[in-house]
């Protein structure tokens, strides 16, 4: 199945969805995002594995990075998700994809995404008591020294 | 430097009509057992544990220097070799080993980022700015983005001079 063949039919299924244009990615509004995955888990695209999770601070806002993989089709598909920086919340992959589990928790640590209804949404990289998201482009730590 | 104050003991070998003769007091003959058996923790933290397991193999061998018992307990050590970057996570446990290593104890810092925080010093949020930030006083630092094992040997041959000049046999 080509690139361009599954857009089209998360297309027709989805018709609020887009594509990006260098990255040729599937643009999925928030609210959508658990029923895209579940349909590119069914039959018809049989998606079985949760690749990665990650994100990008574009400062105006947060792009969630997912990347599926067909075993079946040997095939990688690549969803992204817009959200406004100040309230960065999304609906969790968790009982889609178990592996969502922990690429949510880091992305969270990271980026402080909050994603809703997570089993055990906690840090994973930094101690629990860390103040703040490492990787925002805002993030600043009296430890941290910027290079002149 | 005069190559007996080199080889530990041999300013001990006096040569007298009739054969040698060792002649020293205990307390630089204890000087000198501690030196020639400082035994580092197993414990690596990145890139310069490798250099430090090739020090202990043989191709570079720090048995040689008494030094290659690497035991696997802090309680047991001498010598704390900081042998990597040491990350905000991972200092806690730093300083916990360091803590429940027995009196007399010196440490090592091995490579720029255990001197410093090396390359990671700018732009890093999760890296520690070298041992000494922890407040852990650090004996011979040993600079290098990774030191050879020789650089790990000038280094603990630095501390075995420092061991024997010290005031007294315990410290």
């Amino acid at each position: 199945m080509r690139q361009s063949k599954v857009f089209e039919l998360i297309k027709l299924k989805f018709p609020q969805v887009s594509e990006e244009d260098l990255t040729k990615a599937v643009i999925v509004p928030q609210e959508l995002l658990p029923a895209v995955a579940n349909y590119l888990k069914g039959q018809d695209l049989s998606f079985d594995n949760l690749h990665c999770i990650t994100a990008v601070d574009r400062l105006e806002r947060i792009e969630l990075v997912y990347i599926f993989y067909s075993f079946k089709n040997r095939q990688q598909a690549i969803v992204k998700v817009y959200l406004p920086i100040d309230a960065a919340e999304v609906e969790s992959l968790t009982k889609f994809y178990r592996s969502a589990d922990w690429f949510e928790r880091e992305v969270y640590d990271l980026f402080g995404v909050k994603f809703l209804n997570h089993p055990n949404l906690a840090r994973i990289l930094n101690p629990q008591d860390w103040k703040g998201y490492p990787l925002r482009k805002n993030y600043t730590n009296p430890n941290l020294i910027r290079k002149p | 430097m005069a190559i007996t104050e080199q080889i530990p003991g041999a300013e001990f070998i006096h040569k007298l009509p009739g054969g040698p003769v060792v002649l020293a007091s205990t307390e630089k003959i204890f000087k000198w057992a501690k030196s020639s058996s400082l035994w580092p923790l197993t414990f690596g933290l990145a890139c310069c544990a490798i250099e430090m397991i090739a020090a202990g193999a043989s191709r570079f061998d720090i048995d040689r220097f008494g030094a290659g018992v690497f035991r696997a307990s802090p309680r047991q050590c001498d010598v704390m070799i900081v042998a990597g970057t040491i990350s905000v996570k991972m200092g806690e446990c730093v300083k916990l080993l360091y803590e429940q290593m027995p009196e007399p104890k010196y440490v090592m810092a091995l490579g720029n980022c255990a001197i410093s925080g090396g390359i990671f010093y700018y732009d890093t949020y999760s890296v520690v700015k070298g041992t000494e930030s922890l407040g852990i006083p650090v004996d011979v630092y040993i600079p290098g983005c990774p030191p050879r094992p020789e650089n790990l040997f000038f280094g603990l041959m630095k501390l075995q001079e420092i061991v024997r000049k010290e005031r007294h046999a315990a410290k």
